[in-house]
């Protein structure tokens, strides 16, 4: 990396010139710096709607970038260790339907585990690849999916030796990284390509304590939420490529579907963000690091939490840990995850990322300051304190290999008709079916309804689980492929 | 010269101290810190732009926050102050002689130093062989004491700033986790004046109301807060404020005050109707 181009912001830097040129503006957007629209400048700002502007001669365009966007995508790339870096405005979501669209077509198969983000099924739906799913291991002892087990990796590679590539989650939402380096060999060894959802991943790039990136363990793409731990605004992205990767064809993919009016909103905070990183990453990464390990201790000192760390790691499905994440397992004192969730939200005026079964995550970042980590930390005393109870018996996760007859697309498109979920057996499923959480599908669009899936559909509504993505909230129906 | 020190109490009212001079300013880790001299004030302090205390009005604020609980509690042997720097509080405690233990916690310790070297009045307090200053967060300190102390007060004024954590839910159930079975918890309670000001006032009636059985609401009149008008809470786990009140006791110590009395002492607790109403209100919500 190049530190001294690094203090540079050439997207900022074109928009501070353009604010000092005062040109007159007879283009879109129509609100025009904001005069047209007195309510939005009193909610956003002068300073914030003055740079929500078109594209234009100075400022390049996101579509065909030549000037300033693309400095500010290879200075991205150079600070990611990426050959090229892509500006995405559509969320992590639109970076990772396009990998999956770069690397497959209708019929071609890519492996990935089961505990996928929707976002990657919906981009099969769109380009109609088949989906190869790898079990996903659970800790025993917390109940979470952990990463892809090389052994399995190779199981699914024997068994489709066709398929065009491997898709990991890594970290996972819980900070769960796989041997990426590993997987990525043995991936290229069979001419797969190795696709990384890097959603929680920015921060490894920055910090060489932290798990392997994956640009650096040698993945061929990666799609990277620049706006969860990297600082930029929400739906800000990058996609990240290596040198194996057709850049020209990848940037066609992009275009199939993004907008052409591209917020500079979005790519200026992309920019500093970047610029940030490679300036102060490492040191304020040290500091989010420390500020979580401080407040795991202080909550496993308080008894019958449990906030876990590097110790969870166990050489395959869990072969490292991101210390920046702070996960609880609340069971212990008889409390459901999604319960203490709600009881930092309702009674002690907190907010963490999620709380499942088992376990509650807080997100610390950047923005973190250790008196509101004390505010975390002291409001779990006061919940152990006023609402323990008995440990009752934990709902155990199973997990059910599902069985892929149609591809996401082809079930997708299909005639389907609603039926009552005793008269489903054997049908091929339209929907998805999540017992949320932990949001890994009991079924996708495409999969054979077994009696084994219907008995624990039941038994997980029975335990009073959330059901989602079903047409019918009560999933007392399913969707199906009629038979004709 | 015409030199100003202004402070917003709302978007539309401004209090403004005519200075003499500026003796200090710094920025720790916690706060901009800033010390005025003034004619009408004194001395004053300052944090993040906001009074926190001055020579001619602490008096008013330190003898309620702590003669009013001593008058009631009849055995206080282990007072923690939470905040209180400055070392007033730990002053007016430093009178009772029955007191073993007074632990002042206060993570700023810039703010303490500041306070010994242009306030020697109230930090001479925190020279009293019973005080022990603990340089921590709030939250932190209460976390490991369980049945510890008769009295905690917490100085804390500012339930926005970097002390926000001491005006929480976590924070009123880690104070009484924290007390023995009799305990008492005084701490500020801001002022119920200006609409901006209300609702943190309500909202802090609301927890400690459902912390503690027994939990009153009292004030005094000090010139440098919002509106001048300042209120305190009473949590209390055994003794009522006024019921538990022995003006008798009180008065044999022949402690020199310039605000507090034993007629005040129960005065204080007699609120507006618009103060009764919206404590009454903060009762009431999502019981």
């Amino acid at each position: 990396m190049d530190l001294e181009k690094q203090k540079h912001a050439p997207v900022y830097e074109a928009l501070q010139r353009l604010r000092r040129q005062r040109v007159v503006p007879f283009d879109v957007p129509g609100h025009k710096r904001g005069r047209g629209n007195p309510e939005l400048v009193q909610l956003l700002g002068e300073q914030c709607v003055g740079i929500d502007v078109n594209s234009m001669k100075p400022l390049d365009n996101l579509c065909h970038p030549v000037s300033v966007i693309l400095d500010a995508e290879n200075l991205a790339a150079d600070a990611f260790g990426a050959a090229h870096a892509f500006f995405m405005v559509g969320g992590t979501t639109s970076a990772v339907q396009s990998m999956i669209l770069s690397a497959c077509k209708a019929g071609e198969k890519i492996i990935v585990p089961r505990n996928v983000h929707k976002s990657v099924i919906n981009a099969m739906v769109l380009c109609g690849a088949v989906p190869v799913y790898v079990n996903p291991d659970v800790q025993p002892r917390i109940g979470i999916a952990l990463g892809m087990e090389l052994s399995q990796l190779e199981q699914a590679i024997h068994a489709n030796p066709d398929a065009v590539a491997v898709f990991v989650n890594n970290p996972t939402y819980y900070g769960i990284c796989s041997d990426l380096r590993a997987i990525v060999n043995l991936a290229h060894a069979h001419n797969m390509l190795v696709l990384v959802d890097e959603a929680h991943g920015t921060h490894f790039y920055f910090n060489d304590t932290l798990p392997v990136s994956g640009m650096a363990a040698g993945a061929d793409m990666a799609a990277v939420s620049m706006h969860k731990s990297g600082g930029s605004l929400t739906q800000s992205s990058l996609l990240l490529l290596n040198s194996s990767v057709n850049e020209g064809y990848v940037k066609q993919i992009i275009n199939l579907t993004q907008t052409t009016s591209a917020s500079y909103l979005l790519m200026s905070s992309l920019d500093i963000s970047r610029r940030n990183l490679a300036q102060r990453g490492e040191v304020s990464f040290a500091k989010v690091m420390s500020m979580a390990e401080y407040a795991r201790e202080e909550i496993n000192a308080i008894g019958g939490y449990y906030a876990y760390g590097r110790e969870i790691c166990n050489g395959t499905s869990a072969f490292d840990y991101d210390v920046t994440k702070l996960s609880v397992y609340t069971r212990d004192i008889g409390l459901a995850g999604i319960e203490v969730y709600d009881l930092l939200r309702d009674e002690y005026d907190i907010q963490i990322e999620f709380g499942d079964i088992g376990n509650i995550l807080a997100y610390i970042s950047i923005g973190d300051r250790i008196q509101d980590i004390e505010r975390l930390v002291g409001a779990l005393a006061d919940i152990k304190r006023l609402y323990a109870k008995d440990n009752t018996g934990m709902l155990s996760l199973e997990y059910i290999p599902p069985k892929v007859v149609a591809t996401p697309q082809k079930a997708f498109y299909a005639k389907k008709e609603m039926l009552p979920l005793e008269d489903t057996h054997g049908r091929i499923c339209a929907e998805f079916v999540m017992c949320y959480p932990p949001g890994i599908p009991i079924l996708a669009p495409g999969e054979i309804i077994t009696k084994d899936i219907l008995a624990y559909i039941r038994y997980a509504k029975e335990k009073g689980c959330s059901m989602q993505g079903t047409e019918d909230p009560d999933v007392n129906k399913l969707n199906v492929l009629t038979e004709d | 010269m015409e030199f100003w020190f202004s402070e917003l109490h709302t978007g539309n009212v401004k209090m403004s101290i005519r200075c003499d001079r500026q003796l200090y300013s710094g920025q720790s880790d916690f706060q901009r810190i800033d010390v005025f001299e003034s004619a009408e004030f004194g001395r004053f302090l300052v944090s993040n732009g906001s009074v926190i205390f001055s020579e001619k009005d602490e008096f008013i604020y330190d003898e309620m926050i702590v003669h009013v609980p001593m008058a009631v509690h009849p055995n206080v042997k282990n007072v923690l102050v939470i905040g209180g720097g400055d070392g007033g509080v730990a002053r007016e405690l430093s009178h009772y002689e029955e007191i073993e233990v007074i632990d002042v916690v206060e993570p700023d310790e810039m703010f303490v130093d500041v306070c010994r070297e242009f306030f020697p009045d109230n930090a001479k307090g925190l020279e009293d062989p019973r005080v022990t200053i603990y340089n921590q967060d709030g939250l932190r300190a209460l976390r490991t004491r369980h049945g510890e102390y008769d009295l905690i007060i917490n100085d804390a004024t500012d339930p926005f700033g970097h002390t926000a954590g001491l005006f929480t839910k976590e924070f009123y159930g880690l104070c009484y986790k924290a007390l023995k079975d009799d305990g008492v918890m005084v701490y500020q309670h801001g002022s119920p004046f200006y609409d901006e000001d209300e609702g943190a006032c309500r909202s802090m009636h609301s927890k400690a109301y459902r912390s503690f059985p027994i939990c009153r609401v009292y004030q005094a009149h000090i010139p440098t807060c919002s509106a001048g008008y300042w209120l305190f809470g009473f949590a209390s786990k055994k003794y009522h404020p006024l019921k538990d009140f022995d003006p008798k006791r009180w008065k044999k110590r022949a402690i020199q005050t310039w605000y507090y009395t034993t007629n005040l002492h129960t005065g204080a607790f007699m609120l507006p109707r618009y103060v009764e109403d919206l404590l009454e209100e903060a009762e009431d919500r999502n019981k």
